[in-house]
């Protein structure tokens, strides 16, 4: 019996002993890559004074939680977290709706300007962000809107990326479902809201969760447009107390655990997203 | 054209008109009008408050004798050729594991994933107190292991582009892994099953297989890493201020600079013009070699 079961088994073992120095590798990297983090979040519970004593301490010996009260306080985090909840929201509702509407009529009608004007979306990919962000300055600056989170949203919500990526995956859902659709008596608002965005779900995940990230991480749009400390995203404020407290390293570690936390929470949440949503549209971009 | 396909035309239209103008409205105002707008500002002199004076090829000329903007290209180069090489090999070497057959990959990739998602700002606050030449635990680590005198990293001339390209290669290394996943996984298990049947090892499929499939992989992974480095903006702005004295100041840095600090529109202009060249050059190429390319699937 015993020896039945090792002569079933011992192939497995082996393959399994094989593939060890590559099990060893890449637990190796991984703890590389979450050294980082793991050393925040443990600083982020001690006394300045622990922080920097080396052997690091992983487990605080002394449990300091009040650095996020320190850091709560310190920069109205709660301000900050509605402020950069609103924009992420409200950048990706409107990213969302304007792109599936827009990718609709590029990938679903027929009209003579549709490859045009899909090359002008298409072409503007390319430009880097510094070539527009000096006009968009002066366009918000005419608007009136400096210093205000509508700023943002104006600036971010149109990422023709958004439409690109809702184009390509429409492109994809069979030509006679419309059809179908349309001999029922659908209209072309029907066939939109009916047929097309219950089957792009995935696509729509996929957008909104980077949408909704990059706000969330973005630091350079809000840097060149909120200038009174009310209207600073979770970004600027952590960079901010970096810059002018840099030796409260208890505070500004829990400040960057409480930035990276709802990330951290989405991504274990909806992770499959994450990946799928990049392959799909970096490897054919 | 007859009468009929007219009056189609026109109504497919006016119904993609609808569909169009929520984006098309936005994309226009933010997008489209201030790609022309910014080009056309490079030719001007303008501080934001003033009329803008039209100056010709000026700020172009003034380039070519501003040392700031030399010292800013040259860091940008030498920043894309410390990330791109090391990125890109470590990302495929992690993808070819990762694709291997074992466990847990998933929890595999996304640890390897996860540090580009992560803020960016935070990480890099992370990454200078790691840095820290007294007491950083990096540091601590080399003293420990007998370097008495470890690199000053962010903190020193020498070093800060350095440290500023570790960081960025330990934040994009996951990215690059998962393009590079998606297309080892394209490759057809036919072309293995071959291979192993002629007697081939683990590396000879891999240099005689993998590599020559994924060129086309590689080469878009090289390409949008170039773009990418060239704008890196956030952590070198947060970790060392592009400095110590302009050590790490980049391109972009530079514009921004000139554009929001001392409010020089014009010539901000056009060094993003410049920029945009640099970026431009990169796709045509990458469009070219894609046209050339032999296709080896379908």
């Amino acid at each position: 019996m015993l020896k039945s079961i090792l002569k079933f088994a011992s192939p497995r073992l082996a393959n399994r002993a094989r593939r060890l120095p590559l099990y060893i590798l890449l637990t190796g990297a991984s703890l590389v890559m979450l050294f980082p983090f793991a050393w925040m979040f443990s600083s982020s519970f001690k006394p300045d004074a622990d922080i920097f004593s080396f052997p690091i301490q992983w487990i605080p010996q002394n449990l300091f939680p009040q650095n996020y009260l320190r850091f709560w306080q310190s920069v109205h985090y709660g301000q900050l977290l509605s402020n950069t909840t609103f924009l992420a929201v409200m950048i990706t509702v409107l990213q969302i709706v304007t792109s599936t509407l827009a990718g609709y009529a590029f990938a679903k009608i027929q009209f003579p300007e549709n490859r045009i004007i899909f090359l002008c979306y298409l072409a503007t990919l390319m430009v880097p962000f510094q070539v527009v962000m000096i006009p968009q300055f002066v366009t918000i600056r005419l608007l009136g809107l400096m210093d205000s989170l509508w700023a943002i949203v104006l600036i971010q919500a149109f990422n023709p990326f958004g439409v690109f990526l809702m184009r390509q995956f429409f492109l994809n859902i069979p030509i006679e479902l419309s059809e179908a659709a349309r001999i029922d008596g659908l209209s072309e608002f029907g066939i939109y809201t009916r047929i097309i965005l219950p089957l792009s779900k995935p696509a729509i995940a996929a957008l909104a969760i980077f949408t909704s990230v990059a706000v969330w991480n973005d630091f350079l749009t809000p840097l060149i447009y909120l200038n009174s400390s009310s209207k600073w995203t979770i970004q600027l404020g952590l960079r901010s107390l970096f810059a002018e407290y840099s030796a409260d390293y208890g505070g500004v570690m829990a400040g960057a655990v409480l930035s990276i936390l709802p990330v951290l929470l989405i991504f274990i949440l909806l992770q499959r997203y994450f990946i799928e949503g990049i392959a799909m549209s970096g490897i054919k971009g | 054209m007859n009468k009929r396909r007219l009056s189609r035309d026109n109504r497919n239209r006016l119904t993609a008109l609808v569909f169009l103008t929520p984006n098309l409205l936005g994309f226009l105002v933010f997008t489209m009008i201030p790609i022309g707008v910014g080009i056309g500002m490079s030719f001007f002199k303008w501080d934001g408050a003033n009329d803008p004076v039209f100056i010709g090829l000026t700020n172009f000329a003034r380039m070519f004798t501003d040392s700031k903007f030399q010292n800013a290209l040259q860091v940008t180069f030498l920043y894309t050729a410390l990330t791109v090489p090391v990125t890109i090999v470590l990302s495929l070497l992690v993808a070819s594991l990762l694709t291997a057959n074992i466990r847990f990959t998933t929890l595999y990739r996304s640890i390897f994933f996860f540090p580009y998602i992560a803020s960016i700002v935070a990480v890099a606050i992370v990454w200078q107190f790691l840095y820290h030449a007294e007491m950083g635990p990096i540091n601590e680590f080399l003293r420990s292991i007998g370097i008495a005198d470890p690199p000053r990293w962010t903190s020193s001339k020498d070093t800060a582009l350095v440290a500023v390209a570790i960081m960025n290669t330990w934040r994009s290394v996951g990215y690059y892994m998962v393009l590079y996943i998606a297309g080892i996984v394209g490759i057809p298990g036919v072309y293995y099953e071959a291979a192993e049947v002629d007697g081939a090892n683990v590396w000879q499929k891999f240099r005689h297989i993998t590599l020559p499939m994924l060129s086309p992989t590689t080469f878009f992974i090289v390409i949008i890493s170039i773009i990418n480095s060239f704008q890196s903006f956030t952590p070198i702005y947060v970790m060392t201020g592009g400095g110590p004295g302009t050590a790490t100041q980049v391109l972009v840095f530079r514009i921004y600079e000139e554009a929001f600090v001392l409010s020089n529109f014009g010539y901000a202009s056009a060094m993003a013009f410049v920029l945009f060249l640099i970026v431009l050059l990169f796709t045509i190429f990458q469009f070219r070699w894609q046209e050339k390319q032999v296709v080896y699937l379908e």
